[in-house]
């Protein structure tokens, strides 16, 4: 294995926040709300618990032409809008495309193509079926959009685990390009599922917040009345590349991707270990395999979903993974839950909180819960960062870690 | 219907699914080698077609139209 130091040298984003990388960080710092109701028909039809959600600012049909888009599931479509805009952002290099990579991951991948046509093939027949139904469904389809646009023949990669997905889609970028198999990534995550089935399912879960009468602070992470998280939609992306690649050719350099981390509880399918050790075995790994200790983050962008069990838990493992001296925030307060692409969008944010030194704080603790030992901010708080650190959490026990340095 | 109104049909379809401008689906073209349509988009074409003109184009059938003017001859021979 080579060790090549991973610099970040683009980043894109659609979010609740905004369309833009720029926008939702803006966005982040202004405490802008994401979520709204939802006045869907099906919430009515299907008389569901949950009536809010946290959609897109920017419909992706205003920036991809009409012919492609109608060719892409709704996550296709977040995905290419956040690779372009990072791309763009790299200042579109012109590499061999056997030296360029995609790993973008995603949750469910297209689900309103597979739930949409089957409700076509019920109600109007076969013929009436897309031809590219499958294409439009499959979960690698958001990476194999973003890698046939960006012709990426050295890898397209699909890592599916949950709301981990889009962290380990940078995650497994930063180890192709430190293996050598490649020098430039394009990484992220993207979902786009808000529809019935989904939102049927968390709810019988118990997993979603129901404060439908006041959508603006439903997302109360690690506040004592928080009641479960927002279904959100969108995508993250990062411009990864080996760092004499970037230099050599004079690009931006956002920061370090220092260290990642992974592993895996094996405990239960959808519930965390109770002791947080295998969420504390991919933090601490994060921070090994940068070559820092943990006195070095000053900052952990949490995952933090809103959860009465998963805030706390994750609260107790910062502290002894971390210790109380890092300061933590959850931008799930703003834009809910993008599920596959929460770890990227959060890992952008987590990236320019240590370049511009803020950290934007967490909306909606209006109680903080006394369980929550560390020390969340609730206002933005201007810190010299030289290590922050962002986790995610996926059902199935996978656990992420990114750890970004100022560069 | 006139061949002509087939032609301006099949424009419009061909514009929808393909983003060709409907101006440029001309009878002497070929699908695939001068509005460069996929295999896939001519299925969704063919569909399209079926609804708008009142024929069946079966599959063995949709392989022998290879330019705009077998699409038109087939459809004014076959149409409802």
């Amino acid at each position: 294995m080579t060790d090549h130091d991973v610099v970040v040298t683009g980043i894109g984003a659609t979010t609740p926040l905004g369309g833009t990388a720029p926008e939702t960080w803006q966005a982040l710092l202004d405490g802008v709300n994401g979520v709204t109701a939802n006045t869907e028909p099906w919430v009515e039809k299907f008389d569901l618990p949950v009536r809010i959600k946290a959609a897109l600012k920017v419909e992706p049909t205003e920036v991809i032409p009409r012919v492609e888009a109608r060719r892409l599931d709704r996550c296709q479509q977040v995905a290419l809008v956040a690779a372009r805009e990072a791309w763009a952002d790299a200042g579109s290099p012109e590499i061999d495309p056997e030296r360029l990579g995609v790993v973008v991951g995603t949750g469910i991948g297209g689900a309103l193509t597979l739930l949409g046509q089957d409700d076509l093939l019920e109600t109007e027949g076969l013929r009436k079926v897309a031809v590219l139904t499958i294409p439009m469904l499959m979960p690698n389809g958001p990476a194999a959009a973003v890698g046939l646009w960006a012709k990426a023949r050295g890898g397209v990669h699909a890592p599916v685990s949950a709301c981990a997905s889009g962290a380990e889609g940078i995650a497994w970028a930063w180890r192709m390009i430190r293996d050598g198999d490649i020098d430039v990534a394009i990484a992220g995550g993207a979902e786009a599922c808000i529809t019935s089935l989904p939102v049927a399912g968390f709810s019988q879960m118990r997993a979603m917040s129901t404060r439908n009468d006041d959508p603006a602070t439903a997302s109360r992470p690690f506040d004592v009345d928080r009641d479960g998280f927002i279904l959100g939609e969108g995508a993250g992306m990062m411009i990864l590349e080996r760092r004499d690649h970037a230099v050599a050719r004079g690009a931006q350099i956002y920061g370090t991707l220092a260290g990642v981390g992974m592993s895996n509880d094996a405990y239960h399918i959808t519930a965390p270990e109770p002791n947080g050790e295998g969420q504390t075995r991919a933090v601490e790994k994060a921070i090994r395999s940068a070559g820092l200790t943990a006195a070095d983050v000053g900052h952990v962008n949490a995952h933090a979903t809103s959860t009465p069990v998963g805030d706390v838990g994750e609260a107790n493992m910062i502290k002894r993974a971390i210790g109380d001296h890092t300061v933590v925030t959850a931008n799930k307060s703003m834009t809910g839950h993008l599920l596959g692409a929460s770890g990227a969008v959060e890992g952008i944010a987590t990236l320019l909180a240590v370049k511009h030194g803020i950290i934007p704080g967490t909306k909606n603790v209006f109680n903080l819960d006394p369980a929550i030992e560390v020390d969340v901010a609730t206002e933005n708080r201007e810190v010299n960062l030289t290590a922050a650190l962002n986790d995610s959490f996926g059902f199935g026990g996978h656990n992420v870690a990114l750890l970004f340095t100022k560069d | 219907m006139s061949n002509e109104d087939i032609l301006a049909g099949l424009g419009e379809i061909v514009e929808e699914v393909a983003g060709v401008p409907a101006a440029d689906v001309t009878a002497d073209k070929s699908f695939t080698d001068d509005l460069d349509i996929d295999s896939l988009s001519m299925v969704e074409i063919a569909v399209q077609a079926e609804d708008k003109f009142g024929v069946k184009i079966p599959d063995d059938e949709l392989a022998n139209l290879k330019t705009v003017q077998d699409a038109v001859s087939y459809i004014e021979r076959n149409k409802a």
